[in-house]
């Protein structure tokens, strides 16, 4: 009984703040409006400079292919290398094509010619792809160009063997479908993180948190009734988010929105515990918002959510086993993009279960109603 | 006339000088905040630099491998060679691809065609698919090209009779970052975007802790003018972060090993520019709003995301539309990353972040300018 009046109080305090009711409602909204056409890997309309050197009706087909792909602009033409160099440095152009003298001779007479591709790799996802598309752009030409050469028939033993890649589940290859989710899963992170931070610090900066203690209310009474209020804000924001994704980027999930809110409720339960548990043990709020923003922080970087975790030295991918975020990344893409159902998600669901369990029992340990 | 003037400006000059020890007694008593201010942003910058790569290795893969041939499994032992590719799983057929890919298990799917050997010596023509996950388009479209160049020179290598006539090998050599190290890519981005969100975050609690303690009316009743209130908030946070800069640019070069290219003295020049920047705009959250909580909010979540995700630190501004650039362009961070990465990497000389140089300057004084204006207003 007694939980429900404290309950009730969590509630009204909450919606009482002149801040918090709004930005509940709006950071999702504009954040997942915003920020997936900003995170935007992919690479199009790289800057290019061309030194072309042969000057053949080859060289100048090899070019003409490479600026119609869509994904080069020719920004620059240079005659020579330091010509070229310097655009780049001038961040004029970000890849370099180039052509050597004897392109043509060496093709027809040698049947080998090189050409050299130099991206600036300070950026080094740009410099990859770059590098990667214009290598792919060269061996397409040169399949053209080899079937116009050679004569009928005349392939040489064992040279058909024909890769082709089919990509699945996004075929278009669109950056948003990756990230989308991924951003959904930070927005729940950071309003159901920082919230329950703050809270019972704040009481403690007001001194409220004394008229909770002399209440007899249990431990475990006055931590459900502070996490209760951050279930239904996750809930909402949850929601938001999947309007907002089926109303400007037409995506709905693939799986099963049940399967998401079942994982959504176990992660909002770890996260608003680990939320507890800082603000339990901060004596100002600038401590608890310092500590918090660090793990959330830390646990975004290494969630996966920019860079796949089997990229990272082994160490780190022992870090990102701790980040929550990981688990409910995964998931949602699985869910979202994949329609992956929820026997394939077990493991990150015991996972994400055994956060919520030792965040909360942490949190009901370490409040201490006698200071 | 001369000489009260002199007496004036020493007198002020003490009171600023009594102001910015108060401010240093305010931060260094504050053991824990103090500890986590110094501390994190080491953490950061070593954890971020390493674990943020968008070199693609051990990319888990499965394959459906029908024929079983001497050379469909040479192939499948090539891709595995440098770490680029672990083979995960085998397939009895076609159709598992779609759980595998739904478990999460695996990021590509080879599947070779019926009698690859047998098809490829008699009839010259056999098929390999690569099914790859494009969830992730990135690495998708990555490891699609190495398996490519993989299997292609694989195929090269068979044919030891003759080379593939009329061949083109394009030869790819990367400026300024050869080994694709990394840390080189987001060193400069880390930097910039711990210096802001701490540099933000601190004094953005500053005046607001003041106002709701009710501290802030002693303060306002001080013979003292706005601005120095002002200033003497930032002065101390401005020492700690001179700490943060030095340790933060000593762990990159001397442990991630990120190269000094550029003017070391111009670096620390611009350094200083925008960490200026993010203070001012901490304090100017911090007079714009009353309580700690709205400010926190702002400085942490509202500054973070948007650093994080527009200010080029990770995707570059040039793929984003025409709007959103508009805001990326009002973010320091922005043109700070841009800047660093020019002089640290590149190794380009002052002359080359003569414009970012202006545009964090330009930003210092608009952003202490209405600050001042604001607190101004709250002195009525």
């Amino acid at each position: 009984m007694i939980l429900k009046y404290l309950v009730e109080k969590e509630f009204k305090q909450l919606f009482r703040n002149p801040i918090i009711p709004k930005f509940i409602f709006a950071f999702p909204f504009f954040m997942l409006l915003i920020l997936p056409m900003a995170a935007n890997f992919e690479v199009k309309d790289l800057d290019l400079c061309v030194v072309d050197s042969n000057h053949s009706p080859y060289s100048e087909r090899l070019v003409q292919q490479v600026t119609a792909s869509g994904y080069f602009h020719l920004s620059k033409v240079a005659d020579t290398y330091q010509e070229a160099l310097a655009s780049i440095n001038s961040r004029q152009s970000d890849i370099l094509l180039m052509i050597p003298p004897n392109f043509e001779q060496d093709l027809i007479r040698e049947q080998e010619a090189k050409v050299m591709i130099l991206p600036n790799a300070v950026n080094g996802v740009k410099g990859g792809l770059g590098s990667a598309y214009l290598a792919n752009i060269v061996s397409d030409f040169n399949r053209d160009i080899r079937a116009e050469l050679l004569p009928a028939g005349q392939t040489p033993k064992l040279s058909g063997i024909e890769v082709t890649r089919i990509f699945k589940f996004n075929p278009k290859l669109k950056y948003k479908y990756f990230m989308v989710p991924a951003i959904m899963v930070m927005l729940l992170a950071m309003i159901t993180g920082f919230l329950p931070a703050f809270n019972i610090v704040a009481e403690k900066e007001a001194g409220t948190i004394e008229q909770l203690n002399v209440t007899p209310a249990s431990k475990f009474n006055l931590i459900v009734a502070k996490l209760t209020p951050f279930w239904v804000i996750g809930f909402v924001v949850l929601n938001i988010c999947f309007v907002v994704a089926w109303l400007f980027y037409s995506m709905l999930p693939v799986g099963s929105v049940l399967t998401i809110y079942l994982f959504a409720l176990v992660f909002v339960l770890a996260f608003s515990g680990l939320g507890l548990v800082i603000s339990n043990y901060a004596s100002t709020v600038q401590q608890a918002v310092f500590i918090i923003f660090f793990c959330i922080i830390t646990f975004i970087f290494m969630s996966g959510m920019y860079t796949p975790v089997d990229n990272m030295p082994i160490w780190a991918q022992y870090i990102s086993d701790i980040s929550p975020l990981k688990y409910f990344i995964q998931v949602m893409r699985l869910v979202y993009l994949k329609g992956s159902a929820t026997a394939e998600l077990v493991q990150p669901m015991l996972a994400l279960l055994g956060f919520a369990l030792v965040f909360n029992s942490w949190a009901v340990l370490s409040y201490r109603k006698n200071n | 006339m001369e000489k009260m003037n002199v007496q004036k400006a020493a007198a002020n000059w003490k009171f600023f000088m009594a102001f910015v020890r108060k401010e240093f007694h305010h931060i260094f008593r504050d053991k824990t905040s103090m500890l986590i201010l110094l501390v994190m942003p080491i953490l950061m910058l070593v954890l971020f630099g390493y674990a943020l790569n968008t070199e693609v290795k051990n990319s888990k893969i499965a394959v459906y491998d029908p024929s079983r041939d001497e050379i469909t499994r040479a192939m499948v032992e090539k891709l595995q060679i440098n770490n680029y590719f672990i083979l995960k799983k085998v397939l009895n057929s076609a159709s598992e691809a779609e759980k595998a890919f739904q478990s999460g298990e695996v990021s590509m799917v080879i599947v070779f065609s019926d009698h690859f050997y047998e098809n490829l010596s008699h009839g010259g023509y056999a098929q390999i698919q690569l099914l790859a996950d494009g969830s992730d388009p990135n690495t998708a479209s990555i490891i699609t090209t190495y398996a490519t160049t993989i299997l292609s020179s694989y195929q090269m290598e068979l044919m030891k009779t003759g080379k593939i006539p009329y061949q083109i090998t394009p030869e790819i050599k990367l400026l300024y970052n050869p080994s694709m190290v990394a840390a080189y890519n987001f060193v400069p981005g880390v930097m910039g975007m711990i210096l802001l969100l701490i540099c933000a975050m601190m004094t953005s609690v500053s005046i607001t802790k003041e106002k709701e303690r009710g501290t802030m009316e002693v303060l306002l009743v001080s013979p003292m003018k706005p601005l120095y209130v002002i200033l003497s908030k930032a002065v101390p946070y401005f020492f700690l972060s001179l700490v943060n800069l030095a340790t933060i640019l000593l762990i990159a070069h001397f442990i991630m090993h990120v190269p000094i290219a550029g003017s070391l003295f111009w670096l620390i020049v611009i350094s200083l520019v925008y960490i200026f920047v993010c203070l001012t705009l901490g304090l100017l959250i911090s007079t714009i709003v009353d309580t700690q909580m709205a400010a926190l909010l702002i400085s942490a979540i509202g500054l973070m995301m948007p650093v994080m995700l527009m200010s080029g630190m990770m995707f570059p501004i040039e793929n984003m539309p025409v709007y959103i650039r508009w805001i990326a362009e009002i973010i320091p961070a922005r043109w700070y990353i841009e800047a660093i990465r020019k002089l640290m990497i590149m190794g380009l000389g002052f002359s080359a972040v003569i414009k970012e140089f202006a545009i964090l300057t330009g930003m210092g004084v608009v952003l202490i300018v209405i600050s001042l204006r604001k607190f101004k207003i709250r002195l009525e």
